[in-house]
């Protein structure tokens, strides 16, 4: 997955827990980066067309920027889901994190053919609990 | 969330390797699962293209186990991707599909290792693994890979 990518994926989650706007400062927290580098990307952003950041406001998504963003954060579910089913990963999240920027969407669609997800992905996700909202009580079992 | 790609630790590289063998043992299975699920002969090139696809995909399969082994680490065993691949497989695969399948096989891989090259080259840790010989093998294999994406093409060309 591109940074462009992650930081779509990262203004939908923000967008989808404060239900409005995403601000600028939260979309830097979540990705670990400075403010400064979250709006000179979140410029770019904007000049594809992919967004739209109204100053004290906070940046909202197109309809072309949620469609890029649902589809990220569908491979980063995939990345998840590969890791709790099939390499039975117990530090999944840290882990999916690491790999996003690494595996590919391309990759990511071959390693959904063996994985069981569900339909209504990617909005099962739980912003909140950063996973997905139904994996998280598979892993609890294969935990046990 | 992090927007490092590079690869940062023995752990992480181990990890993106035996991603890379489930990877080959998706392929390396569902092009047997084509070969055997058809109820026509298959055409003899494609019949071909899909043995060569196996026995490509065990050979990667196995390059990838040993620099896995030398970290210390395991891979998930074939028969167990190989039941999951049993469980998604659409059993009514027409020509065209397997072709195409072979296609986003053969790119996907093309593109996995890429990616993999990329990140280990501009990741500045030191792996336990030589770093040189890691490089040579995933070069070697990636470079098969673009020549079974130019096979598939010209087949599906060719029956176009």
């Amino acid at each position: 997955m591109n940074t462009q990518a992650q930081y779509l994926k990262a203004i939908y989650l923000v967008q989808d827990q404060s239900d409005g706007p995403a601000s600028t400062g939260d979309v830097a927290d979540l990705l670990d980066v400075s403010p400064a580098s979250a709006n000179e990307m979140i410029g770019k952003l904007e000049d594809r067309g992919l967004l739209e950041h109204e100053k004290y406001k906070g940046v909202d998504l197109t309809d072309k920027g949620i469609k890029q963003a649902r589809d990220a954060l569908q491979n980063y579910c995939i990345i998840e889901r590969f890791l709790v089913e099939v390499l039975e990963v117990e530090e999944f999240r840290t882990e999916a994190k690491q790999l996003e920027g690494v595996i590919d969407e391309t990759v990511a669609e071959r390693l959904d053919t063996i994985i069981d997800r569900e339909p209504q992905c990617p909005d099962c996700f739980s912003a909140e609990e950063d996973v997905c909202g139904l994996l998280e009580t598979e892993a609890e079992v294969i935990s046990d | 969330m992090s927007l490092q790609a590079p690869i940062a630790s023995d752990h992480q590289l181990t990890r993106l390797l035996q991603i890379g063998v489930v990877l080959e043992e998706v392929v390396e299975a569902r092009s047997h699962k084509h070969a055997q699920a058809s109820d026509e002969p298959l055409d003899p090139a494609v019949a071909e293209l899909l043995d060569h696809a196996v026995a490509e995909s065990a050979d990667h399969r196995q390059r990838l186990e040993r620099l896995v082994e030398e970290l210390n680490a395991d891979t998930v065993p074939f028969d167990d991707i190989e039941t999951l691949v049993e469980a998604q497989y659409e059993t009514d695969e027409e020509f065209d599909g397997i072709l195409y399948d072979q296609l986003c096989n053969e790119e996907t891989a093309y593109k996995f290792y890429d990616d993999l090259i990329e990140a280990i080259e501009t990741s500045e840790v030191e792996f336990s693994i030589d770093r040189e010989r890691l490089l040579t093998v995933l070069k070697e294999i990636r470079e098969e890979e673009a020549e079974g994406v130019e096979d598939v093409t010209e087949l599906m060309e060719d029956h176009g």
